[in-house]
């Protein structure tokens, strides 16, 4: 599955973009927020809140239960700051 | 085309009059207009530039979702929404929202509707640097998803 950042997530990641192979264990969207967590640990502390953040599934905001497939893309962000 | 997300500068009045022309073939009685600018200050100290990152794709289809849904919600037979990426200079605009309408009152509520969701709803998000040069990711405001919510339909 391919996963995106943007504005300060991408930055304090140091990464924009990344293509990851699903592991079995990781079902919504949630537990692909835990995963990045343990993949990044010493920035796990800006994943800990989910409601601080937004995840859009193939550029849909989606709540993190929603379900993941390998063909996926999906974006993880802080809430938008537009207009 | 009725949205445009760009990193070019855009043409108020040019914007504008061509609006009107188009309103004016659908027998609009009204026009309302947003224009939205880069401040150029920030905790009351002078900002030098805005950065405006956002979600290729994702952004276009978002605004073209709230264009038609304020279309058919407000019956506005035209609508330009503009909305600028990239790095802006304080005081230039980043934003265009034209709606027509037969009435004022449609008019006014469509562009209000439009800006108060593109705010919570369109993948934008604001770096602001300061006269360091240093860059601060603009936090989302609570009054914003307020603004936004007003709009909710029961």
């Amino acid at each position: 599955m391919k996963i995106l950042y943007f504005a300060w997530l991408a930055e304090r990641l140091g990464c924009p973009e990344e293509q990851i192979t699903k592991p079995d264990n990781v079902q919504t969207a949630d537990d692909l927020r835990l995963l990045i967590q343990q993949r990044y640990p010493e920035q796990a502390a800006i994943l800990d809140k989910p409601d601080a953040l937004r995840v859009a599934v193939n550029q849909n905001l989606v709540d993190w239960q929603h379900p993941l497939t390998e063909d996926d893309e999906i974006a993880f962000f802080p809430p938008m700051t537009g207009g | 085309m009725e949205v445009e997300v760009q990193e070019a500068a855009f043409d108020i009045g040019l914007e504008t009059v061509n609006f009107s022309q188009i309103a004016a073939k659908h027998h609009a009685g009204a026009i309302a207009s947003f224009i939205g600018l880069v401040r150029d200050y920030r905790n009351n100290t002078a900002l030098q530039a805005m950065r405006l990152q956002h979600y290729p794709g994702m952004t276009e289809r978002i605004l073209n979702a709230l264009v038609t849904t304020a279309k058919d919600r407000f019956s506005l037979p035209a609508v330009r929404l503009i909305h600028r990426h990239g790095l802006l200079q304080p005081t230039e605009p980043i934003v265009l929202v034209l709606t027509a309408s037969a009435h004022r009152a449609a008019a006014f509520d469509g562009c209000a509707f439009l800006m108060d969701r593109l705010k919570t709803d369109a993948p934008f998000w604001k770096c602001e640097y300061d006269h360091h040069g240093q860059g601060h990711w603009v936090e989302a405001k609570i009054h914003d998803n307020t603004q936004a919510e007003k709009w909710d339909v029961d």
